[in-house]
């Protein structure tokens, strides 16, 4: 028979050697610590101490054991009387006392709707739901995306990945709601057109799993897991026009803002980045702002709709804080302590308001005011963390999807009737611009 | 003279690791925290002025001398009402002594080094995720290793390792310096979770 081997051809880079892995020094536990801190590490697989001794001294040189050890005396005043460990008041927290005041509206504390949601990935970084201008509720359940039709209720499963082991990692809605941009486990970035069901295009260009995307008109961004985000401008062929590197890890927050200006990028790597619409001199995308603040991974990112320039930003398990950015000055307008992982921030145009996902402890929504940051209410329902938040074309109503297998729909910020017949007026009063389809 | 160089530099990133592992483990009022940019991080150091000279202890001890004299750096927290040592961070600190030789991967940009430092800081803010809530109220205490026949320095006296009875432990991310390589582990507790 013959004999096996190949011959591999050395890379071109002169004097290079073939890069050969070495599995002991490779990091197995670290690298999936670190895709992993905002998921449960249940997988996690400690190390023996026997095993980490024989390694202390390899690594050292000398024995260990031999060494002095030396504790430093005069230990400074423990934290005063009566300071309970955070942490535990924190993780275990109890619905919040005393009655938030009244705020003018009735807000229904039940969902109108619950729809099923089997099979839908408990993974923090990804953005499984998008309602569309159509009103078409996209969910991507596991390897499969369905859409729900709002108005008549009406549930169509638009695709299926071929693989079993691939699953569908983020879905976007062109603002038109006519093609939905599909972000996969196996680093494509699909165009589906929705009245035909039909695929439309299979952009590659990442080379992970694409857990984040973003519309501007016809340029689509997509953040991967390497950190690298993609824009595509999905009119021609040659579709990556740009490439935004300022992540190290997932980027799992993405959203342009509404007057295409800047795109917000959030991290695994606790960054946010705000980035121009247009290269700069060198011919790169370089971040106008990057905010370092946030203790833990953000994949919630919101642009206040009112007021240019302000987005809102809230941070993973280790950080659990929600911030305001004012993206020109570079400044932090406020920050409030959510007490909880946050998934999601989405702002109400119908109110100056907006409203946050959260886990564990009570995987409840909160709608807060802007600017005062008071709370207005919490929705409360969901049995496991929210994952995400989406809403309906007419911002009346917030669906939220959680590791629970269910999707909630909640009327929370339902226009008064007779504002909204003014909201109506001064709506229709301005120009449309008619957009070209994608050829 | 980079051998001491690359030993300031750890010293303050020492100091900056335990800070945070004191903020995020709660060990006291994140109030008394304030932060500061380094590193392109948001970092959280004490603001309480007896905690800040304790830990100037060991930033100095580190410092000092050679830089090869601390081996290993040991953060251990344990309850105040009883003593039991509930979690404990280890950083193994390895000195290249042939720091003359030239072979040395003295070209390590600073920016690596400070990529890899964030890493590590992050990683420490990250463990909250996993690390079993620590329920009572604690107190930590500083180790290092050094070498057995080096004199007792003042501030210092001789302890045991306070090793956890029954651990947990999960390896943490290393990094280097032109110098130094630095791996780190926590051990926890292992409690009966539901």
């Amino acid at each position: 028979g013959k004999s096996g081997s190949k011959i591999q051809s050395t890379p071109t880079k002169a004097g290079g050697d073939r890069y050969i892995p070495n599995r002991s020094t490779m990091q197995m536990e670290i690298a999936s610590f670190l895709l992993t801190k905002e998921n449960d590490p249940a997988e996690e697989s400690p190390t023996k101490k026997e095993q980490q001794k024989a390694w202390a001294v390899n690594l050292n040189g000398f024995d260990i054991e031999e060494a002095k050890i030396l504790r430093l005396s005069g230990k400074p005043q423990n934290a005063p009387e009566g300071y309970q460990n955070k942490l535990k008041v924190l993780y275990s927290q109890q619905k919040t006392p005393g009655s938030s005041r009244k705020n003018g509206r009735y807000i229904p504390s039940m969902p109108d709707r619950i729809l099923d949601a089997p099979e839908i990935r408990n993974d923090y970084y990804l953005n499984l739901i998008d309602w569309s201008s159509q009103n078409f509720l996209a969910v991507a359940l596991d390897n499969s995306v369905y859409l729900w039709n709002h108005t008549s209720g009406e549930i169509i499963q638009l695709l299926q990945m071929e693989h079993p082991d691939d699953y569908v990692s983020s879905l976007s809605w062109i603002k038109e709601g006519n093609y939905l941009a599909v972000g996969t486990s196996n680093a494509e970035v699909q165009l589906w057109d929705i009245q035909q069901q039909k695929r439309l295009r299979n952009m590659t260009s990442h080379s992970s799993r694409v857990g984040s995307l973003s519309w501007n008109s016809y340029i689509l961004s997509s953040g991967a897991r390497t950190g690298h985000i993609h824009h595509h401008d999905v009119r021609v062929a040659e579709h990556h026009v740009a490439t935004l590197a300022g992540h190290t890890q997932e980027v799992c927050g993405l959203k342009w803002s509404l007057n295409g200006r800047y795109l917000a990028s959030g991290g695994n790597d606790n960054l946010v980045n705000i980035w121009p619409c247009t290269q700069g001199d060198s011919g790169d995308f370089a971040p106008v702002q990057t905010f370092t603040q946030h203790q833990g991974a953000v994949k919630a990112v919101a642009w206040c709709p009112w007021q240019s320039n302000v987005l809102a930003t809230g941070g993973g398990t280790s950080d659990r804080h929600i911030r305001l950015w004012n993206v020109c000055s570079g400044a932090c307008l406020s920050t409030v302590d959510a007490h909880s992982q946050v998934c999601s921030i989405l702002w109400s145009t119908n109110y100056k308001e907006f409203i946050s996902g959260h886990g564990f402890s009570q995987n409840q929504l909160v709608i807060w005011k802007y600017p005062t940051m008071a709370k207005v209410t919490e929705l409360r329902g969901h049995t496991s963390r929210v994952l995400n938040l989406t809403m309906s074309p007419d911002g009346a109503t917030v669906a939220s999807a959680a590791a629970d297998e269910t999707l909630r729909l909640w009327r929370c910020f339902e226009m008064d009737p007779i504002k909204k017949k003014e909201k109506e007026k001064a709506n229709s009063a301005k120009s449309s611009i008619i957009h070209q389809g994608i050829r | 003279i980079p051998l001491l160089r690359s030993s300031l530099s750890l010293a303050r990133v020492a100091a900056y690791g335990i800070n945070s592992i004191l903020y995020q483990r709660g060990i006291y009022p994140p109030e008394t925290f304030t932060r500061v940019q380094k590193y392109g991080l948001t970092l959280l150091v004490t603001t309480d002025p007896e905690l800040k000279n304790y830990l100037n202890n060991v930033v100095e001890q580190m410092k000092g001398g050679m830089g090869c004299i601390v081996q290993r750096l040991v953060v251990v927290i344990s309850s105040i009402e009883n003593n039991e040592v509930l979690e404990r961070w280890q950083f193994d600190i390895e000195c290249d002594k042939t720091a003359k030789n030239e072979s040395a991967p003295r070209e390590k940009s600073q920016k690596a080094i400070q990529d890899e430092i964030r890493s590590v800081i992050r990683q420490i803010t990250a463990t909250v995720t996993f690390l079993p809530l620590l329920e009572t109220a604690c107190a930590f205490d500083l180790l290092i290793y050094t070498d057995k026949d080096l004199a007792v320095p003042e501030n210092w006296e001789e302890s045991g390792p306070q090793f956890i009875a029954n651990s947990e432990e999960v390896r943490l991310r290393s990094f280097t310096t032109t110098i130094h390589k630095v791996n780190s582990a926590v051990a926890y507790k292992k409690d009966s979770f539901p």
